[in-house]
């Protein structure tokens, strides 16, 4: 008996949205056992990382700010992917970011309320983020080295240039020598959405971010050239569209979406510099990118996906006594199982009686 | 033609010897596509078997059913009148039963001896091994140097090692998949005498091939597909040229007509002494490459593949860029130094040898492929924003004009077939109504019927004033459609002679390097 793969002949509208969501349930089922296998009844696992999280206002509200970032550095990373480059290094140029603006933040602090400054902020950490970001693509343009290893090493530099800032020039003169900036003024601070209560406008910002990208990719000759180059390269060099400018292109896209990300984080959340400004959300966006099928809409609902289960983790770890690395165990998981179901979106598969094993039909 | 041959369009197993090898009822499904619907095929020992039929009629599955690579899904095979199992190709050659590919499967960088020792079983030592390909060198004919790198040879030189591979092995039916492809006029020749040899010793030959001419020369027994199905088995040497291209087609080809007038206008396309480095290690530089396209005139480049088409067409296109701006000329205007958008927008249109993933996205769809080339030449886009009515309503119009095949409203480019979708591509750049088209390979894998209709758009379109540079393999189209044709060998370009002063064989000889005075390079 063998396994044949049939290539599906028109890909279906509906199986695209049921296989996550029949993967999403075998992560969920599959996670229910290993729950069971440490010794907590799965039930009660299910009700803390997807109910409890969904059920309040305040965690409501964190997965919001969790997902926002995400999804900015996520749907920018898609440009990326979608052209065939491997920019790893978000978490660089979303710290980077994150420092330029807070920089604006920091050589502003006390100069009054003027409208100006938030702007600047935001515009400063996409501007630098983007800059980080054209390192790799310069250097893969100009001399061929390849994007993922300086990408990725860049990130150890970014957070090391935040780390000797907070400590050095831009530590707080009356901060007792703690590692951190002064705290923002008001007017440096992204506005909270509803009095009383956490949600800034960054979550905003991302939605405004994923919109503009669903735009830019299926309505423009830009997203056109980023999806063929990606699809079919020498037919995009056929189409005239250039290798070098696109790959300049995409990397200022993603590194400009990690550095307002960055700001976002920093001028909203968290509200001064330090030497921690991201629990890793540079990386946990590619799995969030891919998750979502390098389209924005689908990266909106993964990042969500992903900010649920990393506060319902939080609550597991704190009520069940389960370890957070089970959380990141599920994620992995869930990308795993996600990327298996596209095959059987993509596939028909059919069982063969008698014949040999290990060839296909076509 | 039809009413008359429906005698013999379903040969049954036959009294008489029994046939070596035997295929019926074969069917073969993918998915809901039929490639093989109740075939059936017999060869007998000493006889060389045509399989004739146009791309996509079938004979790719039935011959990879026959060596092992696919089950069918209904019918049997027979060796010698007993039903046999041929789960993969090593059962197959266990049976003797050989096959030469019509794409070699060489080590570049390794020896030819290292690639017959590859496909050996492990106990055949290497001393032995060069003794053996010494050996059927002198026999058959099949010269080959054993210490010589893949790489440093030429295709009629790399299917001689696929044909001694084969015939280590001692196969009493050899399958063939158009052998003479890639092969000079000369080379061809060679091949023949190998194969009248080996069917002479009482060997099998499944002879597949679309050149009717060859056909008739080597087979005296021919089964013709159609869509997967048998509608003749019949004698190619009692048949014509034509009436054998109707059966494979299914009605009368069209003649191609070249219209009156031709009036040759000023020079449109020229290069000047072009010279271009080899991109890479197995690619080929070009030589000081000079030509003039006149509006009006077709100038045919021949050539046996790998000589530098491929590099002549980037060069051409603006996809390499060529360091002397004046060494590539559209209208007079130096454009050596432009890309392939700022050219087209000087009025010219390219048309690439690869439809999949060059010529076209096939994960796109055809409006989308319709924006590919023609962004900037159509008005398809409005302030950098897509117009994807505008882009609809340029691919209807192609698919329209060109009779272009397909399921489906807006389907994706690589689910039509090759000669659709080449109908598409030249469609799609002819309607620009360029001054100047370069086309590599206008027909290359494309049934009878889609080949004619290109062909008779690129001559119309000369007619109307266009340049048109055609680079072909296929030495029949560029007589059929050039005015004048050229030789591409090695990189180097010959002069350009009119087509009714030259031959076949004068150009067949020019593309096998013989009248360079200079000693062939090694690379």
């Amino acid at each position: 008996m063998r396994l044949d793969l049939v290539p599906r002949t028109r890909r279906s509208a509906v199986l695209d949205i049921l296989a996550p969501a029949l993967a999403f349930v075998a992560a969920v089922l599959i996670g229910g056992l290993v729950v069971a296998a440490l010794g907590v009844s799965p039930s009660a696992a299910f009700v803390t990382y997807f109910v409890a999280p969904l059920s309040e206002v305040w965690s409501l509200q964190e997965i919001a700010l969790k997902a926002a970032p995400l999804a900015l550095i996520a749907t920018g990373l898609a440009f990326c992917y979608r052209a065939d480059l491997w920019n790893i290094g978000a978490e660089g140029q979303f710290v980077v970011g994150g420092l330029a603006g807070g920089w604006v933040g920091v050589a502003t602090h006390g100069s009054g309320d003027a409208p100006w400054i938030l702007p600047a902020m935001l515009a400063a950490g996409a501007l630098a983020g983007a800059a980080y970001a054209l390192i790799p693509a310069v250097l893969k343009v100009r001399l061929g080295v390849s994007e993922i290893l300086t990408s990725l090493m860049l990130v150890y530099v970014a957070q090391l240039l935040l780390d000797y800032m907070v400590r050095g020039p831009l530590r707080d003169p009356a901060g007792y020598n703690f590692p951190q900036s002064v705290g923002f003024d008001p007017a440096a601070r992204l506005p909270y959405l509803m009095e009383g209560e956490t949600l800034h406008a960054g979550v905003l910002v991302a939605l405004a971010a994923v919109g503009l990208a669903t735009f830019v990719l299926a309505r423009t000759l830009f997203g056109f050239a980023v999806r063929v180059v990606g699809a079919s390269p020498r037919a995009a060099r056929f189409a005239g569209f250039s290798d070098a400018r696109l790959t300049l292109s995409v990397f200022a896209i993603s590194g400009g979406a990690a550095g307002l990300a960055g700001i976002v984080e920093v001028a909203g959340k968290i509200g001064q510099l330090q030497p921690e400004i991201s629990p890793g959300y540079g990386f946990t966006a590619i799995i969030v990118a891919f998750l979502g099928r390098l389209s924005p809409p689908g990266i909106l609902v993964a990042a969500l996906v992903i900010a649920l289960t990393t506060i319902g983790g939080e609550g597991a770890q704190i009520d069940l006594k389960l370890p957070l690395d089970l959380t990141r165990a599920f994620q992995g998981l869930l990308l795993g199982l996600v990327l298996g179901a596209d095959v059987f979106a993509r596939y028909h598969v059919r069982i063969v009686p008698g014949g040999p094993s290990g060839r296909t039909a076509s | 033609m039809e009413a008359a041959r429906s005698a013999s369009a379903s040969p049954r197993p036959q009294a008489g010897p029994t046939p070596l090898f035997g295929a019926y009822g074969i069917v073969k499904r993918f998915g809901g596509f039929t490639a093989n619907d109740g075939v059936d095929l017999e060869i007998r020992a000493g006889e060389i078997h045509a399989l004739l039929g146009e791309n996509g009629a079938g004979k790719s599955t039935l011959m990879k059913i026959l060596y092992g690579l696919l089950e069918p899904t209904e019918g049997v095979v027979t060796h010698q009148g007993d039903i046999v199992q041929l789960p993969n190709p090593d059962a197959a050659r266990r049976l003797g039963i050989g096959m030469v590919f019509q794409h070699f499967s060489l080590c570049e960088n390794l020896t030819v001896a290292e690639n017959i020792a590859l496909v050996m079983p492990r106990d055949f030592s290497g001393r032995a091994l060069a003794d053996r390909i010494a050996k059927l060198g002198i026999d058959y004919g099949l010269h080959l140097e054993p210490d010589r790198p893949v790489w440093s040879l030429s295709a009629g030189e790399r299917q001689r090692i696929e044909i001694v591979r084969c015939l280590l092995q001692d196969p009493k039916l050899v399958i063939l998949d158009e052998p003479t492809s890639v092969l000079t006029p000369g080379e061809a020749e060679v091949l023949f005498s190998v194969l009248e040899r080996l069917r002479a010793e009482g060997r099998a030959l499944l002879y597949i091939s679309h050149r009717l001419d060859e056909v008739r020369r080597l087979c005296v027994r021919a089964t013709i597909l159609r869509a997967g199905k048998v509608v003749s088995a019949c004698n190619p040497r009692e048949e014509t040229a034509r009436s054998l291209a109707a059966m494979m087609v299914g009605s009368a080809v069209r003649e191609v007509t070249v219209r009156g007038g031709g009036a040759v206008g000023r020079e449109r396309l020229a290069l000047d002494r072009l010279a271009l480095p080899a991109p890479g290690l197995h690619a080929t530089a070009l030589r000081d490459v000079s030509l003039s396209v006149a509006g009006g005139e077709i100038l045919g480049i021949a050539g046996i593949a790998g000589n530098g088409q491929a590099e002549l067409f980037a060069a051409l296109s603006g996809e390499v860029r060529a360091a002397d701006p004046a060494s590539v000329r559209l209208d007079g205007a130096p454009v050596g130094d432009l890309g392939i958008t700022a050219r087209r927008r000087l009025g010219a249109a390219f048309v690439p040898e690869e439809r999949n993933g060059h010529a076209a996205a096939p994960a796109m769809s055809l409006s989308e492929n319709a924006l590919l080339s023609r962004h900037s030449t159509a008005p398809l886009t409005r302030f950098g924003l897509l117009r994807p009515g505008a882009a609809r309503a340029l691919a209807q119009r192609v698919i329209t004009a060109f009779d272009v095949r397909k399921a489906g409203p807006d389907p994706a480019a690589g689910t039509l077939s090759g000669g659709n979708l080449q109908k598409f591509v030249v469609g799609r750049e002819i309607l620009a109504e360029p001054g100047t088209l370069v086309i590599n390979q206008p027909t290359w894998g494309v049934d009878a019927a889609a080949a004619a209709h290109i062909r008779q758009a690129v001559i119309d379109l000369a007619a109307r004033g266009t340049a048109i540079l055609v680079i072909s393999q296929d030495l029949d189209e560029l007589f059929e459609l050039a005015g004048s044709i050229a030789v591409l060998h090695d990189g180097t370009l010959s002069a350009a002679v009119p087509a009714a002063e030259t031959t076949r064989e004068a150009i067949g000889l020019l593309m096998g390097g013989s009248s360079d005075a200079a000693p062939a390079p090694a690379h």
